[in-house]
């Protein structure tokens, strides 16, 4: 990735809003994620976090607004947007690995079915994927078998397996009981440090301050303040930002 | 009990008809089933509302007039043919209306095995870029049919039973020559008849059984 690279938009969201029924879920929001950034999002629950990381692949539909990925406006269905989404990962809170395939197989199943790779090929690369994240000697297994952390770091292969330009994270940590928070962590942090581009909606303020390039904080459906992690954890300008901080770093 | 043995080969005979409607009909039924469940749950609101009506309509009406509609309405004054052979004739328009008519069960299960795919199976599967028709062929209808294997099994005995109906429209199968029998041994009614009651037992027991055991080994593990 060239230094020019790096500095132009990936992501970007403008005047974007969503509605459930009568719930404003985001309101207003502006974003703009460069290439090779990683944005993490957090905020108290209920804030919109998972839906502003849900509306940029399309899961979830918007109001009003503009998103362009890439440079291009978001398509609306069909192939295009398929097509979309096989540039975006994806990591969910609930892992979702296809529970009738064995792990090699849900880290192939895109190369094959969407790229059209020969599956030879697809299966030396997942192999290489399922490595790095240190899933290898897991490959025959099905997703029931693997503990959650271990199942997290097939979801992140997963993502990984399609060279998406931006890989999106849903809370990957929270479903997951505390000795293997770690493990997926180490995992996202190595990508960071590899470039890849990444939001991030997390409650580990300690992945955002290693592996952050900027902190959004959001709560009731607004984007109250952005900054560089130092700066935001030390420092907020927001009162609310200041009062969801001293709720959660007591101790 | 003799005129049971002296007629085995008829009766086999009978039920051999049986068994080959039953494995086209289950056939065409599940295909048809499928792509009628697939279109209740695209993003195509006419597709679904044309599966609901299939299936409504379907479901609703009675087997003996959707048979007796194939064989007299499409098969004798619509005069659709696919033989010169009128008995292979009425075997297959049988077999249209009996499909017609079980592929409305089926979607129904398969729409219930549908329900029970936790819906983040579907979105990891868009997310990575599948198509519609994709997420459907590889992440939901595999997992929705290993859900429902045991309804489909007990649709599949329902189709073997219904099979008789099709004596409305003079195919020979088992109830047709059980009746043809009765007439020629009309001593021998009893034996008779227990011995077509058993043939089905031999027929249903078994699928039962093997659709039971299909459902606990093939089940998703979550």
């Amino acid at each position: 990735m060239t230094e020019a690279d790096r500095s132009t938009s990936l992501v970007n969201l403008e005047k974007v809003n969503k509605h459930f029924g009568a719930l404003h879920v985001l309101r207003d929001i502006d974003l703009d994620v460069t290439r090779g950034e990683v944005v993490v999002v957090i905020g108290p629950s209920g804030g919109g976090k998972s839906t502003l990381c849900r509306v940029i692949n399309r899961l979830e539909t918007i109001d009003s607004g503009a998103i362009t990925f890439d440079g291009h406006s978001l398509a609306v269905e069909g192939r295009a947007l398929a097509r979309l989404r096989s540039e975006v990962g994806m990591v969910f809170q609930q892992f979702n690995l296809f529970a009738h395939k064995t792990i090699l197989e849900n880290v192939t199943l895109g190369p094959t079915k969407v790229r059209k790779i020969a599956r030879g090929q697809a299966e030396q690369r997942g192999m290489e994927l399922l490595e790095r994240v240190g899933i290898a000697s897991q490959a025959a297994k099905y997703p029931a078998q693997l503990s959650g952390g271990q199942q997290q770091r097939v979801a992140i292969a997963r993502a990984l397996a399609m060279d998406p330009k931006m890989i999106l994270f849903d809370e990957p940590t929270s479903a997951l009981d505390p000795e293997m928070v770690q493990e997926v962590l180490d995992v996202m942090i190595s990508l960071a440090r590899d470039g890849m581009t990444m939001l991030v909606v997390t409650h580990e303020m300690g992945f955002a301050r290693r592996a952050a390039n900027r902190v959004v904080f959001m709560s009731d459906g607004q984007i109250i303040e952005q900054a560089a992690p130092d700066e935001f954890f030390t420092n907020p300008s927001t009162d609310r930002a200041r009062d969801f901080l001293s709720k959660i770093l007591t101790h | 009990m003799s005129a049971l043995l002296e007629e085995l080969p008829v009766i086999l005979g009978a039920f051999w008809l049986t068994v080959r409607l039953t494995l086209a009909t289950a056939v065409a039924a599940l295909v048809l089933g499928t792509v009628l469940a697939a279109m209740r749950v695209s993003p195509l609101a006419v597709l679904r509302t044309v599966a609901a009506a299939y299936v409504n309509a379907l479901r609703n009406t009675p087997l003996t007039l959707v048979i007796v509609f194939c064989g007299l309405g499409l098969g004798l004054v619509l005069d659709v043919s696919f033989s010169d052979s009128l008995s292979t004739n009425y075997l297959w328009l049988s077999i249209i209306g009996l499909s017609l008519y079980t592929a409305a069960f089926v979607c129904e299960a398969i729409r219930s095995g549908i329900n029970t795919v936790p819906i983040g199976q579907a979105e990891a599967a868009r997310a990575l870029g599948l198509t519609f028709l994709q997420n459907l062929r590889h992440i939901v209808l595999p997992q929705a049919f290993r859900a429902v294997i045991a309804p489909l099994g007990s649709v599949l005995i329902a189709l073997i039973k219904n099979t008789t109906i099709a004596a409305a429209i003079g195919v020979a199968e088992a109830s047709l020559t059980m009746k043809s029998l009765f007439e020629q041994h009309q001593e021998a009614v009893v034996p008779i008849f227990l011995g077509f009651a058993l043939g089905f037992l031999v027929l249903t027991l078994p699928v039962g059984l093997l659709f039971g055991w299909l459902a606990k080994r093939l089940a998703v593990a979550r």
